[in-house]
């Protein structure tokens, strides 16, 4: 139980400095964390009390597999997190060269 | 027609990837293709709209057979609903792809422009087919991260804002649906929604469920921009370029939002009385406040893109009705007539958002501003442009004989119906708040004498845009069709009756 | 952007290889091992960009790199997409559909298509993370002027 409950501090984490901070890059990285709090639990669901490794080996057949379609998941996941993560640095560099700056006050052209 | 499903995969996707490859060496290579793969995917999805006649068809990728009636291969379904969705998807798609000849030729890199627009296709057709909720997210990232660089291809101040806002919520959006989807995961131990929804049939629904449903319902009402998480949808859809803001209002936010919301509530989760009322609830919501906040713009695309939130509320809360309605178990045929409302008015509005938002990017096209100030007297020098924003406009307003009016009065006469009439009211009153609002914009741009410079070197936009938005124009009128039964219950039919029966998607998937 | 010192760049010359090794090993090892086409891949393009970032390069030449890497990514991702339209025509003409022989499990020459799969992954994502580094640090360089 105490995994999930870390598992929730740590997305809590990401959520606060993507609040509080007020640098377009540290948002990207309190996004990443938010992310990776996620990944984490999908891991998580998928293990199996004293499993191992599911990769099938022909000498022992009787052993406990964790479940690997998480694992699956989470690659994936990763993937696509690289893709975002990769997409909103390169609109931050855009960003501080039109603006010359990181400060997401300064940036506010837009008002929603 | 099973071997097709993968097709609407298969072609974008590959269309995509050549012109990354093809089109640096071959001199208007991505101009050609990719309007002539879109119009392929056009004619092949009416094509299977028109032949359909089962109740679904599927596709499982990899040949994988099910093993004692568990399904564990990747599944495209194609039924009714998700066919409808299918065919707006490639026909705004072609439209616009059209459209952007002429428009993106001022831009350097077309490359990547019709490669991204192809990429969006892809995603949302496999939004929109995927039977597998791991495989709906995947897609549906997809097709977002290419609309998150579509939204930043003018590379301006505005642009890049808009996008990286529209990224940080996108992104919360993404791991609020991938957090739902391991909960679900972690409680049936599967993927696959038809697997999943006879498990979700055959046990009570606890509190697990309903939280794994409010999350799923703010994740994916993220992405539909519905009231309290609309705050990206006005900038990052002003900010794209005029046929990607078609795309965008009139396609992505129903296929990753709205399509998902009504496939997983009506399929997936026995919906309860409270759910259904919550999304009602949000549908009212967006639509009034979504017009109220329409009413003060003065930047053309600000105003259409919170007029799309108004008019998704119409879609939302129509369907939240007919959900309702099923939850209580009560009078099914209105909750039929508020359920095909929805749908008709989620077609509509893709073809009317799409073609207000191509007028308008024909007027910037021309006069470089989205400022209604600075426009007027425009219907002289381009009487297109005037002729079919006007159809436009009266069809988002509701007037006879657009198709706009029939949806919204099949949702007024749904609402009056099931007794909502607070709900009718709202209805009538937003729709008369459009129409002034459509009003204002058509004076300000094509009517009033202009003030500010001389108009008359302003010409007509070339021929491709010309011919996006006739086409256009004529499908609001033909739309109208729709409403008349004999052509209803061929178009609309099959969708409603996948909707209203969720135990014959699971059949024809697990075979129980 | 500058190189490094001369320490540095000896080692990274010492080590990339090994690095590019180890990545190759990874990627046809996919359907045996943990790993396949995504980690070899990023482990691969890591060698690249040790490298880049030891020698150091100028604006110019990260273009002409980028474009490569860039054309490179859309082949090798094409060419996936076309290995699995492939089964569409032959064997069970089903989408994505396993149609080499299978081979003897645990073999290196086993699991079908799967190993293809894998290289052509391998490549697209070494090419891919290359490309996004190398757009990264040419959108600096560009900012410092």
């Amino acid at each position: 139980m105490i995994v999930y409950i870390l598992c929730f501090i740590l997305f809590l984490v990401g959520l606060y400095g993507l609040i509080t901070r007020r640098n377009l890059i540290k948002i990207v990285i309190s996004l990443s964390i938010m992310e990776f709090s996620v990944f984490l639990f999908l891991v998580i669901i998928g293990y199996i009390d004293a499993g191992v490794a599911p990769i099938v080996e022909l000498s022992n057949q009787n052993v406990i597999y964790v479940d690997p379609l998480p694992q699956a998941m989470v690659l994936t996941a990763i993937v696509i997190g690289l893709a975002t993560t990769a997409m909103l640095l390169a609109i931050a560099i855009r960003l501080y060269r039109k603006y010359k700056t990181f400060d997401i006050r300064e940036i506010n052209n837009l008002r929603g | 027609m099973n071997s097709l499903i993968p097709l609407f995969v298969i072609v974008p996707l590959a269309t995509s990837f050549l012109i990354m490859i093809l089109g640096k060496f071959i001199n208007g290579f991505q101009k050609t293709i990719t309007p002539l793969v879109l119009l392929f995917l056009t004619v092949l999805s009416f094509y299977c709209l028109l032949n359909n006649h089962s109740n679904s068809y599927t596709y499982a990728i990899g040949g994988w057979e099910p093993i004692d009636n568990i399904p564990i291969a990747i599944y495209f379904v194609m039924d009714g609903f998700s066919l409808i969705l299918l065919c707006i998807i490639s026909l705004i798609g072609f439209l616009a792809s059209v459209y952007s000849i002429s428009y993106i030729a001022k831009f350097t890199s077309e490359n990547n422009f019709y490669s991204l627009l192809c990429l969006m296709i892809t995603g949302m057709s496999g939004v929109v087919l995927s039977g597998d909720l791991f495989n709906l997210f995947v897609f549906l990232e997809i097709s977002v991260i290419s609309s998150y660089a579509l939204v930043a291809f003018g590379t301006e101040k505005e642009e890049l804002e808009a996008s990286f806002k529209y990224q940080v919520l996108g992104g919360i959006a993404s791991f609020i649906i991938l957090f739902a989807i391991g909960l679900i995961y972690w409680r049936t131990k599967t993927l696959n929604i038809a697997d999943i929804s006879a498990l979700f049939h055959s046990h009570e629904t606890s509190t697990f469920d309903l939280f794994i449903q409010i999350l799923l319902i703010s994740g994916f009402g993220l992405k539909a921009a519905m009231m309290p998480f609309h705050a990206w949808l006005p900038d990052a859809h002003s900010s794209a370029p005029s046929p990607i803001s078609a795309m965008l209002s009139g396609v992505l936010i129903k296929a990753v939002g709205i399509y998902v919301i009504i496939r997983l509530f009506f399929t997936m989760f026995i919906v309860s009385e409270e759910i259904s009322l919550l999304i009602t609830t949000l549908g009212t919501i967006s639509m009034v406040i979504g017009v109220l906040l329409a009413i003060g713009q003065w930047d053309i695309k600000r105003l259409l893109a919170y007029h799309s939130i108004s008019q998704m509320g119409y879609v939302v809360l129509s369907i939240g009705i007919g959900l309702v309605l099923l939850a209580r178990g009560v009078k099914p045929t209105v909750a039929t007539l508020a359920i095909a409302g929805g749908l008709f008015h989620m077609v509509n509005h893709a073809v009317f958002k799409g073609l207000l938002f191509l007028n308008a990017g024909a007027i910037e096209h021309r006069i470089n501003t989205r400022n209604l100030k600075e426009m007027g007297g425009l219907s002289k020098h381009m009487p297109v442009t005037s002729g079919t924003s006007f159809i436009a406009s009266m069809a988002i307003s509701g007037i006879p004989p657009f198709n706009g009016f029939f949806s919204k009065l099949i949702i007024i006469i749904a609402a009056v119906q099931a007794k909502f009439y607070l709900v009718a009211f709202l209805a009538v009153f937003v729709s008369v708040i459009t129409l002034a609002s459509f009003l204002k914009f058509q004076r300000y741009a094509f009517y009033n004498k202009s003030e500010h410079r001389s108009t008359s070197k302003i010409k007509e936009v070339p021929f491709p845009m010309l011919f996006s938005m006739i086409v256009m124009g004529i499908l609001c009128l033909a739309f109208s069709l729709l409403a008349f039964p004999g052509i209803r219950e061929q178009i609309l039919g099959p969708a409603i009756d996948v909707l209203t029966n969720p135990n014959q998607y699971v059949q024809t998937i697990i075979g129980i | 952007m500058k190189g490094m010192s001369i320490i540095v760049k000896k080692v990274a010359q010492l080590i990339s290889g090994l690095i590019f090794l180890y990545g190759i090993y990874i990627i046809t090892h996919g359907h045996l091992t943990p790993g396949g086409g995504f980690a070899g891949g990023a482990i691969i393009a890591g060698a690249y960009i040790l490298n880049i970032l030891a020698f150091g390069s100028d604006a110019m030449n990260l273009k002409n790199k980028e474009q490569g890497s860039s054309l490179s990514e859309s082949l090798a991702i094409f060419i996936v997409l076309m290995l699995a339209v492939f089964a569409l025509f032959i064997g069970s003409k089903i989408f994505f559909a396993n149609y080499l022989p299978k081979g003897q499990l645990g073999e290196i020459i086993s699991a079908g298509a799967i190993p293809l799969y894998n290289i052509f992954i391998g490549i697209e994502v070494a090419a891919a993370i290359i490309t996004i580094f190398l757009a990264l640090v040419i959108f600096k360089e560009e900012v410092k002027k």
